[in-house]
């Protein structure tokens, strides 16, 4: 089960022909895609993409995709989505898949060369959330070196729900009449954009999956071994580029806007997905208006690749200046650009990274920074002056920022509230009090956060998947064994193999953690092969130590996370045992926010119906807390935090247990398995309690009621 | 930031102005945020009609062109101001003054909480126009989130072109929460508005008995007439303290030993700052925490109604408490009279036979006779204490520390002062204890070890400081060393 749930958003995406859409860009993507006729789809989950499978995750289980025969599935890895894409290579089916990007282009970058190699008869649309820029959380490159490498088209259109449905359909036709898969980038804020557009009636496939397993086509020239290999190099750019160039030229898939006539001796050429907010740039410098007529002209490319040679020539014949927006590095279309009017013999002078950022997210800030460079480097006269008022607030903004740097603390991102990986975490924390320090090789996942405050464990990551993998080179004796952490998404995409059989093949003594919460948490929530829920539409259930015992490892033990001593214990076993071979932990407890977002509607609705429900809570005793502090650096719990301390003689903060602690336990573990103190207290809160709890409860409160006046009444004595 | 409702709030302003005709665009850069750190959802309203075509709105803010900023923490606020998207030209700032600690906050061994007054100070120079106050606590009294709250100081900012209706009806269309959504949407729009005050919380001060005790009354007396004024507050908190922990003659100890410093103090009755700081750190120190100091608290009664209201349980639901306790050899020995105590500690078959039969975590249920009985047991083991091995450790402790402060306060007074706050490292139980007294030793040792020159004090601070940043003493060891 998803964090999100599209329910009710997918029946947007039964809007016919003439109904006005209103919402999320993914969701404007998907309907694009049934607008088109698409056959198939696959992908795999991961900021910005992850909202783009839960939709079509929901449209599936509505019954949406079936009522239009269109298949989808939640592959493996990008690597086995991208592969999937095969079946538009000999069939007239149009497919689709999406990904993180540039990290699932890496991870996918085999399978697209080799489609890329052979072409396509069908339209091949990869759709990559471009993870660029703040928040991001992977290394900061760009997908356009993919595009350029394998020859695919990139499609990069403005950033508004029009543009980007129409790029969709576009796509899907100029990939078939070139050949060419294409891709279409989307950035993060695009993909979470609410906005609207003017809906088409949905396309059933004209040629279905069906229809190709019944009658197999087959074409040797489109295999990717010699000699074909060869001719497909060839073939793309003698047949297939100028095949694309021609449909972008005539379907005018790149859009000049106008400027003022007498002004165009200057330009402006940017990357269509930069449109929205360099209009906005040059709306604040008063030389555009909110509906994108600026004062000069700008030519803006929705492809981004191939480049039409011809209108940027033409664009820049008689201007003596262009301004190109191009985001991120290399400058790859800067040095085309350059290329291009030299061959033209045009003498326009290109200013791109010489008044931009080279390196970083181009914000609207810097975007107005770099274009008031160009005006004043290029045609000072035209532009505003700026305001004093303005400039003024400006200043006091930034005084007032220095004056904040000091007292605003960094909020690193940190594990949920009661989530379960953290004690794996205070387990390391706690063996390496006793054992020294050990390396710790990292994952990608929610438990990363474990390099982070206040855990500080970890040393490297490589890679999803790869936390075993970057371990591999310490294989040699040592007094000291290794770490690796490994999160199940990332086991199942491809740590099994990477990790796992790479360290039983090669004798690998240390530890692999797998921290197996159920789901691919850190992406949103996925349902995965080990999953425990029962998914209608996927095999789950399929246990991880089963895959691992199958691979050849022979020490396995799965334990529950919350049981803070055993973890310990299992961890420090793992350490010190003498067995060879990879040590592997299974380190296996559901996820807590899905958890919560499962059981808590349950509860409410017991408790509202007056069925006897029990929630557990924990708290901090304010009388015997004494400030220390060193159950929250075991554990960095959102729901620990602190709070003035009600004693007239203390001033250190105590610790204390707010509303959201969702009662897993952990803090009173590690008051227990780390000798903390006696502050913590578990509070079982019985509702709609039984004839037979009240009994006991009377019972009990006599006896102890009788005690506790007594020692009332000795305080009282003193009281004063 | 997560939790907090943001999508819904962002949800609440695109119904509303949609449904007034405004083309509007949100946009967001969600992710890790609802892993405690902080998403921003960007909206921008823009007139239908005062438009032929569609407009082309931004997909972030820039600094200068921002209207409303709206913060869901005080902190947050801060760092809005900080990324340059309130200007006082032009943007009016919502703000819930309320504190989500950060980890670096929340993790240090002492305060290491950042001064909220900072913050609102420079927020405030910040924007054109600001509503800030605690949205957090008024949400949490309607029993609902904190976008409710956000949204009424939305409305009552009258920072957006929309009626008090129309804002109620995007609550209204979500259909969900929505009696508790509108009445706390209400209490901020009026907070925000200035129609009704602030809130306060009234302070719950305890009340006197009608009948003293006398010796509690000769202790009282000695206050008023013994001590100098400015120690007065803290040594009757100290007393009261001490009571509460032993009785009137533990108090009275208390007093003597106090006494014995204000004779000393040369700066009696003009600030008197070294007997107000023993006064603070003796009645600390005497009141350590023992295993029948915590058995005492966790039986009472004010502690059993206080658990209830922090789990905010009702009237009707039964509340059962568990301790997580781990009793080692040292906390038996602490509790022993002080021959069998130093013979435990001396002694390993005993230590490993209670390990091995006794010793180990221990869940307690308070709320059941037999784990009430128990703490019971223990806690009136109180009339003994003065014989147990703890009491003779920490009273030789505390005896050295005085004569110390003593022989320092007249001619080197800063240091005296220095010295009494240390006090401050011995906190906590266990481990966390022993390494408090270990920097406390440290510290005394080193000051042996060198002649006292006019920076000895600020050098002293310095080691607390020290101390007090790092677990593993590394950073006292780097302050120390700076002295030798």
């Amino acid at each position: 089960m998803a964090e999100r749930s599209f329910t009710e958003e997918v029946k947007k995406l039964r809007l016919s022909l003439g109904d006005e859409f209103r919402g999320e860009g993914i969701l404007a993507v998907t309907k694009a895609l049934l607008q088109s006729g698409v056959a198939y789809v696959g992908g795999y989950q991961g900021a910005p993409i992850s909202h783009l499978m839960d939709v079509l995750g929901d449209a599936q289980q509505q019954g949406i995709l079936d009522e239009l025969g269109v298949h989808f599935e939640s592959s493996a890895s990008e690597a086995a989505a991208a592969a999937m894409l095969a079946a538009s290579v000999n069939y007239p089916l149009r497919g689709a898949v999406a990904w993180k990007s540039t990290v699932g282009t890496n991870v996918a970058s085999d399978a697209l060369a080799n489609l890329a190699s052979g072409g396509v008869t069908g339209g091949a649309m990869v759709i990559v959330g471009e993870d660029y820029g703040e928040g991001s959380s992977i290394m900061q490159e760009r997908t356009h070196a993919f595009a350029m490498k394998s020859q695919m088209w990139l499609l990069d259109p403005r950033p508004n729900l029009e543009s980007i449905v129409a790029m969709v359909e576009h796509g899907f036709a100029m990939s078939e009449a070139s050949q060419t898969p294409v891709m279409l980038e989307l950035r993060v804020r695009a993909c979470h954009l609410h906005g609207r557009f003017k809906s088409k009636a949905n396309r059933r496939p004209a040629t279905t999956l069906r229809d190709a397993m019944e009658q197999p086509v087959r074409d040797t020239s489109r295999i990717v071994l010699p000699p074909a290999s060869f001719a497909h190099e060839h073939e793309k750019v003698d047949q297939r580029w100028p095949a694309a160039v021609e449909y972008i030229k005539s379907h005018r898939l790149n859009e000049v806007f106008e400027g003022d006539r007498d002004k165009d001796d200057i330009g402006i050429i940017l990357q269509g997905g930069l449109f929205n907010t360099t209009n906005r740039a040059l709306e604040i410098l008063g030389l555009a208006d909110s509906f994108g007529h600026s004062r000069l002209p700008i030519y803006v490319m929705n492809v981004t690749y191939p480049l039409i040679d011809d209108e940027l020539v033409q664009f820049c014949t008689g201007k003596k200046a262009v301004l190109l927006i191009e985001e991120g590095q290399p400058d790859y279309i800067e040095q085309a650009l350059n290329t291009i009017l030299r061959h033209a013999d045009i003498n326009t002078r290109i200013h791109g990274k010489s008044m931009l950022p080279k390196a970083g997210e181009y914000t609207g800030e810097v975007l107005q920074k770099g274009i008031q460079g160009f005006f004043e480097s290029e045609a000072p006269h035209l532009l505003p002056k700026s305001s004093d008022a303005a400039n003024a607030a400006r200043a006091t903004n930034q005084k007032v920022a220095q004056d904040l740097a000091q007292s605003v603390p960094a909020r690193p991102p940190g594990f949920c509230t009661g989530c379960p990986e953290r004690p794996v975490f205070t387990a390391m924390k706690l063996i390496q009090r006793d054992i020294g320090d050990f390396h710790v090789s990292c994952d990608i996942g929610c438990h990363l956060f474990s390099i982070l405050p206040p855990f500080n464990i970890g040393n490297t990551t490589m890679g999803y998947g790869l936390g075993a993998a970057g371990g591999a080179a310490f294989n040699v004796k040592s007094n000291q064994r290794m770490v690796s952490v490994m999160g199940d998404g990332g086991f199942w995409h491809n740590g099994l193999t990477s990790g796992i059989g790479n360290a039983v093949f090669n004798e690998n003594d240390n530890v692999v953690v797998i921290v197996d919460n159920g789901y691919a948490a850190a992406t949103g929530g996925q349902d995965i092969l080990s999953s425990l829920a029962d998914n209608p539409l996927r095999s789950t259930n399929n246990l991880i130590a089963k895959a691992v015992k199958g691979v050849g490892v022979k020490w396995v033990k799965t334990v529950n996370t919350y049981d803070l001593a055993k973890m310990t214990r299992t961890l420090r076993n793992a350490m010190t045992s003498t067995a060879k071979g990879p040590k592997v932990i299974v380190a296996r407890s559901e996820c807590m926010l899905n958890k919560q977002r499962r059981e808590k509607p349950i509860f409410k609705s017991k408790q509202q119906a007056g069925q006897r429900v029990v929630r557990d809570r924990f708290g901090v005793d304010p009388e015997t807390c004494t400030g220390d502090h060193s159950c929250i650096r075991l554990s960095g719990c959102p729901s620990l935090t602190i709070a003035d301390n009600p004693d007239p003689l203390r001033t250190d903060p105590i610790a204390h247990v707010d509303n959201s602690c969702v009662g897993c336990g952990v803090c009173g573990e590690i008051a227990h398995a780390a000798v903390l103190c006696p502050s913590f207290y578990k509070a079982e809160v019985i509702y709609n309690p039984s004839r037979w709890d009240k009994y006991i409860d009377r019972a009990r409160a006599k006896v102890i009621g009788y005690l506790q006046d007594r020692r009332a009444r000795q305080l009282a004595r003193y009281a004063c | 930031m997560g939790g907090q409702g943001g999508g819904v709030l962002a949800d609440w302003i695109l119904a509303m102005g949609e449904t007034a005709g405004y083309y509007v665009q949100v946009t967001s850069v969600p992710g890790v945020a609802q892993r405690t750190g902080a998403t921003i959802y960007y909206l921008e309203l823009f007139p239908e009609g005062a438009a032929a075509q569609a407009p082309v709105l931004a997909l972030m803010p820039v600094p200068g062109d921002v209207d409303v900023v709206i913060a869901a923490e005080l902190v947050e606020a801060g760092r809005a101001v900080q990324r340059g998207i309130v200007t006082p030209d032009r943007t009016c700032l919502i703000a819930s003054d309320h504190r989500a600690y950060a980890i670096a906050e929340k993790s240090a061994m002492g305060d290491g909480r950042i001064r909220s007054s900072d913050i609102k100070k420079a927020i405030e120079a910040a924007a054109k126009s600001i509503v800030c106050f605690d949205m957090q606590t008024l949400a949490e009294t309607h029993n609902t989130v904190i976008s409710a709250t956000l949204f009424g100081a939305l409305a009552g900012s009258k920072a957006l072109p929309f009626s008090t209706e129309q804002f109620e009806s995007a609550i209204t269309g979500t259909g969900k929460s929505v009696a508790s959504n509108l009445a706390a949407f209400s209490a901020a729009a009026r907070l925000a508005r200035g129609e009704t005050p602030t809130l306060e919380t009234p302070s719950a001060a305890a009340p006197t008995p009608s009948v003293i005790d006398p010796d509690v009354a000769e202790l009282l007396k000695r206050v008023d007439h013994e001590l100098c004024t400015p120690a007065r507050q803290t040594a009757l908190a100290g007393v009261r303290r001490l009571l509460d922990y032993q009785d009137p003659a533990y108090a009275n100890r208390y007093l003597d030993r106090l006494m014995s410093i204000q004779r000393v103090d040369p700066e009696n009755d003009q600030g008197a700052r070294l007997t107000d700081a023993v006064a603070r750190h003796l009645a600390l120190w005497m009141s350590y925490e023992d295993t029948i100091r915590v058995a005492d608290i966790k039986i009472r009664r004010e502690r059993f109604d206080r658990c209830r209201t922090d789990v905010q349980a009702g009237g009707n639901e039964l509340v059962y408490l568990t301790e997580y306790m781990h009793p080692r050899v040292e906390e038996v020995a602490d509790t022993l009279p002080h021959r069998l105590g130093s013979w435990l500690l001396a002694t390993p078959w005993a230590q490993t036979f209670l390990q091995r039969f006794i010793l180990r975590e221990r869940k307690i249920r308070t709320s059941k006779v037999s784990g009430f009985l128990l703490l019971y047991g223990i806690s009136s083991l109180q009339r003994f204490r003065r014989s147990t091995y703890r009491f003779m450790i920490e009273q030789n402790r505390i005896n050295s520390w005085l004569s110390r402060i003593e022989a320092l306060a007249e001619q080197h007074y800063d240091v005296a002062l220095e010295v009494a706050r240390c006090q401050n490292l011995i906190k906590g139980y266990g481990d966390t204890h022993a390494r408090g007294v270990g920097n406390f030793t440290r510290i005394m040792e080193a000051l042996d070890e060198h002649p006292i020159t006019p920076q000895t004090a600020a050098q002293l601070a310095n080691q607390r400081i020290a101390a007090l940043a790092d677990e593993d003493g590394a950073k006292l060891e780097a302050s120390l060393r700076q002295v030798a």
